[in-house]
């Protein structure tokens, strides 16, 4: 495999999976705008881990997933009493904390960043995003996905029905928090460098665009946004400075043509396996 | 009584919605709540079930004091409420709702519960896996009622629910709803529906501002001029 080819797959791997981190709590209804701030954690938690305390990769990775899981847990809690824009807004505040934070402390290098030891192998890495996006389908099809898809609904009708939405919406919350702190170590294993400037507001953008122009609505929808927003730039480098622009075109017609995203439920049906076989056997008849 | 409501005191803020109330229903029988807009009719369920604070006052259901317990406390204890407008869950499939309607419960039968459901409700069945958001308002009112079903109600609290409902049926949801009350399901009923709801009812109360104005047998009621004047209106 070619380095160009084996560098975009990493990415491709790291950004599904933060998609997926994302993905979860808006499945639940809630918009996370501070994604580049849980990633930070999990990227700056196993850099902290494996190199200034010299421990075993297979141990940092899980622990800083956990860690970051464990920060989402807590934050949930005077997060998530907002809503709607002033949700967005909190989060994103979170996000730039921790960047801040992180810039400022030279326990972590400040400024200049901060050397993460141990390569690690794209296998790894695909093993990873393979692993986080079963976990998400099995996720979304378990009775805690059901009633995270039922509060996207409506919020009433499901308290009605005896579901406590605060402690879905928490656990929501952690496991997003889980997926993005993996994320974030997967990342800076791969570079071998994280710097605080890089999980940025535009990063966190990013990251929900994946989801929101893939579609929220099935787990198929992140994995959609993640390849169209990891393949396409590539595919327009011969475009030279402009590919940006045909980029940022591609995503406004995107959200005229398709607002609920690439993929939606309607499609997933449709091209569902028995259903097609139905429609050929209807049309044969 | 299964349910017994005993000066119940419901405040929104400066909002006084139900004021020293007290209600019961027995297991075998339908009460309907009757008034206008603004009376406090949906502010007393949902306070039964637990969906808002209550101020003062208690809530007994089946010998129990639920005053202070969480809503899947009651639905675990077999107390359902049906809320207005059709609340469902649109972009789950039927049957996906149906199988959130038993989210309180623990034993096995889940299963068994939703195929008397689809043996009942046809239309429910032949499109368990399409979004709730296919049917029409009649039959999310059932596919609601389903769901409240699914929580084996000692008691189901029904809100407004011929809200919107062409005549016919307005009829075919009454029949359900007698028919529940045969198979041992007691119904207390909030109704804009004055003359239907007297009409399947044994007992009826009426609502003004938060105050009882006015109890009685639904004979009683039906008679009553003042009722007849300000809901029934004089084509009844």
């Amino acid at each position: 495999m070619s380095g160009y080819l084996a560098g975009t797959l990493a990415i491709l791997c790291i950004n599904l999976i933060f998609a997926y981190g994302i993905f979860v709590s808006a499945a639940a209804g809630q918009i996370n705008l501070g994604g580049a701030g849980f990633q930070a954690i999990g990227a700056y938690a196993t850099g902290f881990i494996a190199g200034t305390l010299g421990l075993p990769v297979w141990f940092s990775i899980p622990a800083a997933a956990t860690i970051s899981a464990f920060i989402g847990f807590l934050i949930a809690f005077p997060v998530l009493r907002t809503r709607g824009v002033y949700l967005v807004l909190a989060t994103f505040a979170f996000g730039e904390v921790v960047s801040g934070f992180l810039l400022h402390t030279d326990t972590f290098g400040g400024a200049m960043g901060m050397v993460v030891p141990v390569h690690i192998e794209l296998w790894v890495l695909m093993l990873c995003a393979i692993v986080v996006t079963l976990l998400t389908f099995y996720l979304m099809a378990t009775r805690l996905g059901l009633a995270m898809r039922s509060i996207n609904d409506d919020e009433e009708a499901t308290v009605v029905i005896g579901v406590n939405v605060r402690a879905v919406q928490v656990a929501a919350f952690t496991i997003g928090g889980a997926f993005t702190g993996l994320s974030g170590a997967l990342y800076a294993h791969n570079y071998g460098f994280v710097e605080a400037q890089y999980f940025n507001a535009l990063l966190s953008i990013y990251v929900l665009l994946f989801v929101l122009i893939g579609g929220a609505q099935t787990a198929w929808g992140p994995l959609a946004g993640s390849l169209f927003f990891t393949v396409l730039p590539e595919l327009f480098r011969v475009g030279g400075a402009w590919r940006y622009v045909i980029f940022g075109v591609l995503i406004v017609l995107m959200m005229v043509i398709r607002p609920e995203g690439m993929v939606t439920r309607d499609l997933v049906r449709k091209l569902s396996p028995r259903q097609w076989w139905a429609r050929r056997a209807a049309v044969g008849s | 009584m299964l349910l017994e409501v005993s000066e119940l005191d419901v405040r929104y803020g400066r909002n006084h919605a139900v004021k020293k109330l007290s209600l019961s229903v027995g297991s075998d029988e339908i009460v309907t709540v009757l008034g206008s807009n603004g009376a406090g009719k949906t502010s007393l369920l949902r306070a039964i079930q637990g969906l808002c604070p209550v101020a003062s006052g208690f809530v007994r259901f089946d010998g129990e004091d639920i005053t202070n317990m969480t809503p899947p406390e009651r639905l675990r204890r077999q107390l359902a409420l049906v809320p207005e407008g059709r609340q469902i869950a649109l972009s789950l499939t039927i049957h996906e709702n149906l199988q959130m309607g038993a989210y309180c419960r623990t034993d096995g039968n889940v299963q068994r519960d939703i195929d008397a459901i689809y043996d009942r409700f046809s239309n429910l069945g032949a499109r368990r896996k399409m979004p709730a958001s296919v049917l029409s308002g009649g039959e999310q009112q059932m596919l609601a009622i389903s769901r409240a079903l699914l929580a084996r109600p000692k008691l189901m609290m029904l809100d407004e629910p011929s809200l919107g409902l062409s005549p016919l049926l307005v009829e075919r949801l009454f029949e359900l709803i007698v028919s529940l009350r045969k198979e041992g399901i007691a119904i207390l009923l909030v109704e804009q529906n004055t003359h239907m709801a007297l009409e399947v009812a044994s007992r009826g109360l009426v609502m003004e501002l938060g105050n009882v104005v006015l109890e009685g047998s639904a004979a009683e009621l039906r008679d009553n001029d003042k009722l007849a004047d300000a809901y029934l209106g004089h084509a009844n």
